[in-house]
């Protein structure tokens, strides 16, 4: 649908587009951000420094940045989708050469104001460009072999350049992302049945080949998977992150031990408290309710953006709308897996709540493409 | 324009159904983690937060002040001193060197020192306060203060350390404490938490050690909330521990000194014990050593001075040492006999000088023998053959029986180290010690307290307190352990009061009688007289050669060969009040060395200080009033200042 093809009449313009924004959704993105505050006041022993003050304004820029996105024409966003995804990767390949390292991977780019992280700006530029792919495809090409290896390609080509940083954890982020766009476009159930067979039969052969003549991985790289699978085997060393981890949670119990009275993370035995395991200061400190809480308000969001999405029938807005849902769901969805000990210990923060500049602004650009997606969407009559 | 989009109804369907099983995949996911919160958070709740209060809460000991010792009269014989120590944070000391150096122009600081407290400061965690160095005096700690802004990470400290006023006066009884042994650990089944604190000191020897738990109280705790890196955020629960018990020892402490004073450097023993209820006032094993110097990590070359001693300062021999009671253990001879009914104390006995039993010539000490011998004679001019011949009529096991009535051969239960239990042999013990039978020699030998039979000090004052009252008296050195005293009334004695009457009378002759053994260290004052029996104890063989050659004088031996001296005594006669024994090793004769000593003691404990002149005997007031004027110089000065209710 082409901007002549919208009947004027049916698309809200100028202010009153402020009126058909998902206000339901803004709530609930700013309750989970102001239970990030609380929890950085908390990690810092009640003080508003470090944390706190700076991620508040990051996430006005970001509330800000929302608004400006979200009042800007879908349309627009579509077309500029190419040009977002080369910004993307001329970032990452920046990055690559002159980027500062960071807990043992170079993953920033210093703009000046901002420790620019462009593997968080790849994660929306994907899922863009993907959607404008099968907007512009004829839907009869979808399933046609050529045509699935173009997007097989840009994914490819981010994904690999944010493993070379190395970040395992993004790029697998990435990955499914891409990938679910391209499943919810319609591409033929064969493709992702012939990779997930072929993918099983490789994780299958990876683990027959221990201790073999012809073993695929290296002994270290065992080792960790082991830790993953039982952390208790070497609490102080590898496992420490998960074992702590669990504890903290545990420890919660259905109420928690009270607000700024965690042991856990105020003694420091939590790592990263207030970043990537802020998880488990919610958990030790609110306890059940507190995490329920939030898992529910992130639920929440994945429902008034589905409900968003299944509402377009613009195919660009609805492949974007569902492709950022994902992105956001496999934050979350990763990040509490890795603190319950059901994933493996990988760097993704909690979205809207661990501190951090670079995803909680793209995640405001992120729910901002949402919501423009939203308010652009052609009504009955208005 | 890319390209013109035609709305197909069939795709947006196709992106809606796909949509809603992305979707749905994703909240169910959700659900998933759901569970998960709830089996960690809620279901494991209980075994997570114990977890979490391991990790972060530790157990920290307060220790506790241990409990001092006084003696009877409530001088304080062990205590606790303030001692002032520093102490150096190295975070926040900042630069170590410039403070250490610093440090080095006020207080003396060692090399040493200074090294040792650089090496502990780097292993030791930054927030850690490690001591610099300890036992400062309160000036120097003043000078510390005064000059705090200069040294930043420089703490003083007060600690307490076990100090004794009086030194080596009470060393074997009261002893000492040190730092604990990886040995005391291994010997405890559970020790005390308490044992593990870094330089804390218990009980080594004597009082010190036997009532160690007594004393050491019940250490405080405290548990405080630690950080990852064991840093000390806060105090969560504070248990204070209780300061030990304070003990009153049945010790006086003018008498100890003036005993302590009296043996000057002979290696010698005494118990001075009030014969009624066994308390013991005084206990003093000669020559002896400082106790502080072993609190204070004593050095080698002092260590190995008191350890190669030929006079045994370390050894308690009171009652760890068990010596031939030779003359002494005559009555405990006579007594079997009298018990058994072989004799009466008017049957006499010749005594040619010697007497052949089994192709052996048994010597007495007199070479020409004394005479027909009856019972009070026998024990007053002390003749040998008398009890050689009685002996081997009454038999050895008999005179076992007696010997352990009166209270030899076994250790008493005395809150000291190493009590010796002594030997009374008899037929069963030689079998079983020296897998021999028995010979009639060896009763021969018995019978004068030679030959197998060994007693210490203290069962000798026992025997002889026995003897004085015909109760069975049992040594008692703890007064009350905080206030609460226990005391036990003693029982009668399984022996006919006759017989010992007859002792006690021919007792009395040996120091009241021209003719007794011990009539020169006679006491005048009716109200003191000592009544007592003598012991020279050889500790070698006679040979038959030297015996025709002339048997050696004891001045004339070397150290190591000549005999000990015994004296066992009570006073007065009637109501007897005081028991004393006293052994000086190697000292000669019996009635010569150890009785003036014993009679000195006895006076001095029944007038509770110097007594009068008039008490001795003309002819030794001169010596005895020089003698007590030396020794007042001796005493403790400190003695009443010390004094502090108990």
């Amino acid at each position: 649908m082409s901007y002549l093809e919208y009947r004027v009449k049916t698309i809200p313009t100028g202010w009153r587009k402020v009126l058909f924004m998902n206000w339901g959704l803004i709530a609930l993105i700013i309750g989970a951000a102001f239970s990030g505050f609380a929890m950085l006041i908390s990690v810092a022993g009640g003080n508003i420094e470090p944390w706190a003050s700076a991620q508040m304004q990051r996430f006005s820029i970001g509330l800000l940045a929302m608004f400006v996105i979200a009042m800007t024409p879908i349309w627009i966003w579509r077309n500029v989708s190419v040009p977002i995804y080369m910004l993307a990767l001329i970032l990452l390949l920046l990055v690559e050469f002159l980027g500062s390292t960071g807990m043992g991977a170079q993953r920033w780019i210093n703009l000046g104001f901002i420790n620019l992280q462009p593997s968080e700006v790849a994660k929306v530029a994907l899922v863009m460009l993907m959607a404008a792919y099968y907007d512009w495809l004829p839907a009869d090409k979808v399933s046609k072999p050529l045509w699935v290896l173009v997007p097989i390609a840009f994914i490819s080509l981010p994904v690999l350049l944010v493993l070379q940083q190395p970040d395992l954890g993004t790029s697998i982020l990435l990955l499914l992302s891409g990938v679910t766009v391209m499943f919810l476009a319609g591409v033929h159930w064969i493709y992702f049945g012939t990779v997930i067979a072929f993918a099983s039969g490789f994780v299958l052969a990876l683990f027959k080949s221990r201790g073999t003549e012809w073993q695929l991985l290296q002994d270290y790289q065992f080792s960790r998977i082991d830790t993953f699978l039982n952390p208790d085997s070497d609490p102080l060393g590898a496992g420490y992150h998960i074992s702590q981890s669990k504890i903290a949670l545990g420890s919660g119990g259905w109420t928690g031990r009270g607000f700024m009275e965690g042991t856990q993370s105020r003694l420091n035995f939590l790592p990263e408290k207030h970043t990537d395991f802020i998880f488990t200061t919610i958990a030790e400190e609110l306890g059940f309710i507190g995490t329920i809480s939030i898992l529910a308000i992130y639920v929440g969001i994945v429902i008034f953006c589905l409900h968003s999405a299944l509402r377009h029938t613009e195919r660009f807005s609805a492949l974007l709308t569902l492709g950022l849902t994902t992105t956001f769901f496999l934050f979350f969805a990763v990040n509490m897996s890795m603190v319950m000990g059901l994933a493996p210990v990988v760097g993704v923060p909690l979205p809207l709540i661990s501190y951090g500049g670079s995803a909680m602004l793209v995640l405001m650009g992120t729910f901002g493409l949402i919501q423009s997606a939203h308010v652009h969407r052609p009504r009955g009559n208005v | 324009m890319w390209q013109k989009s035609n709305i197909v109804s069939y795709r947006h369907f196709r992106t809606a159904r796909r949509g809603l099983l992305v979707g749905g995949l994703q909240l169910g996911f959700c659900g998933l983690l759901a569970w998960r919160m709830h089996h960690l958070q809620v279901e494991k709740a209980e075994s997570f937060r114990l977890v979490a209060d391991e990790n972060r809460i530790n157990l920290r000991l307060i220790p506790n002040q241990r409990g001092e010792i006084y003696d009877r009269n409530g001088i304080k014989l062990a205590g606790n001193e303030a001692s002032y120590s520093i102490t150096m944070v190295a975070e926040d000391a900042g630069d170590i060197d410039l403070i250490l150096e610093r440090l080095s122009k006020l207080i003396n600081l060692s090399p040493e020192d200074i090294e040792r407290s650089k090496a502990e400061l780097e292993q030791s965690a930054k927030f850690l306060p490690v001591t610099i160095v300890d036992r400062l005096e309160r000036d120097a700690i003043e000078k510390i203060a005064f000059n705090a802004p200069m040294l930043p990470g420089v703490n003083p400290e007060i600690a307490f350390s076990r100090t004794y006023p009086l030194g080596e006066i009470f060393a074997h009884v009261v002893g000492y404490v040190g730092p604990v042994s990886s040995r005391d650990l291994e010997l405890r089944k559970d020790p005390d938490p308490l044992l593990r604190i870094p330089r804390f000191q218990i009980g080594k020897v004597g009082v010190e050690r036997e009532l160690e738990t007594t004393l050491r109280g019940k250490a405080g705790t405290k548990r405080v909330e630690v950080n990852a890196l064991g840093r000390v955020m806060r105090e969560i629960e504070r248990k204070e521990g209780s300061k030990g018990a304070n003990l009153k020892l049945t010790l006086d402490t003018n008498l100890q000194a003036y005993v302590r004073a009296r043996l000057g450097n002979e290696s010698a023993s005494v118990i001075v014990m009030d014969c009624n209820s066994g308390e013991i006032l005084a206990i003093c094993s000669s020559p002896a050593y400082d106790p502080n110097k072993f609190v204070r990590g004593i050095s080698f070359d002092d260590y190995n001075t008191l350890r190669d001693d030929n006079r045994r300062p370390l050894a308690s021999k009171t009652v760890q040492d068990a010596y031939p009671p030779g003359s002494t253990f005559k009555m405990v001879t006579i007594l079997a006999a009298l018990e058994a009914g072989i004799i009466n104390h008017r049957e006499k006995i010749r005594c040619n000088g010697h007497v052949e039993v089994s192709n052996r010539k048994f010597h007495c000490w007199k070479r020409d023998g004394h005479g027909n011998v009856d019972l009070v004679k026998s024990l007053r001019e002390s003749c040998d053959v008398y009890y050689y011949e009685l002996a081997q009529q009454v038999g050895i096991e008999k005179i076992a029986e007696v010997a352990r009535i009166l209270g030899l051969g076994k250790s008493f239960n005395i809150e000291m180290s190493a009590v010796t239990a002594g030997i009374v042999p008899d037929k069963l013990w030689k079998l079983n010690a020296r897998s021999r039978e028995w010979v009639v020699g060896d009763t021969v030998n018995s019978s004068i307290g030679q030959g197998y039979v060994l007693s210490s000090p203290l069962q000798l004052a026992v025997m002889i307190a026995r003897i004085a009252t015909g109760n069975e008296i049992l040594p008692r050195l703890i007064k009350s352990i905080n206030g609460v005293e226990a005391d036990k009334a003693p029982s009668k004695l399984n022996l006919n009061t006759n017989n010992l009457n007859l002792i006690r009378k021919a007792l009395f002759e040996v120091t009241n009688d021209k003719r007794g053994t011990a009539y020169h260290s006679r006491v005048l004052d009716k109200k003191s007289q000592i009544i007592g029996k003598s012991g020279t104890s050889q500790v070698r063989n006679i040979s038959a050669i030297e015996r025709t050659l002339g048997v050696l004088e004891n001045k004339d031996l070397p150290w190591e060969q000549r005999d000990h001296a015994l004296f066992v005594n009570y006073a007065p006669y009637h109501d007897p009040k005081i028991a004393v024994s006293v052994v000086v090793e190697h000292g000669g004769s019996g009635s010569t060395v150890a009785a003036p000593i014993a009679r000195d003691i006895t006076l001095q404990a029944i007038y509770r200080g110097t007594p009068p002149i008039t008490a001795y005997p003309v002819e030794d007031r001169a010596t005895i009033y020089n003698q007590q004027r030396d020794l007042n110089k001796l005493m403790p000065k400190t003695t009443k200042s010390s004094k502090v209710q108990a």
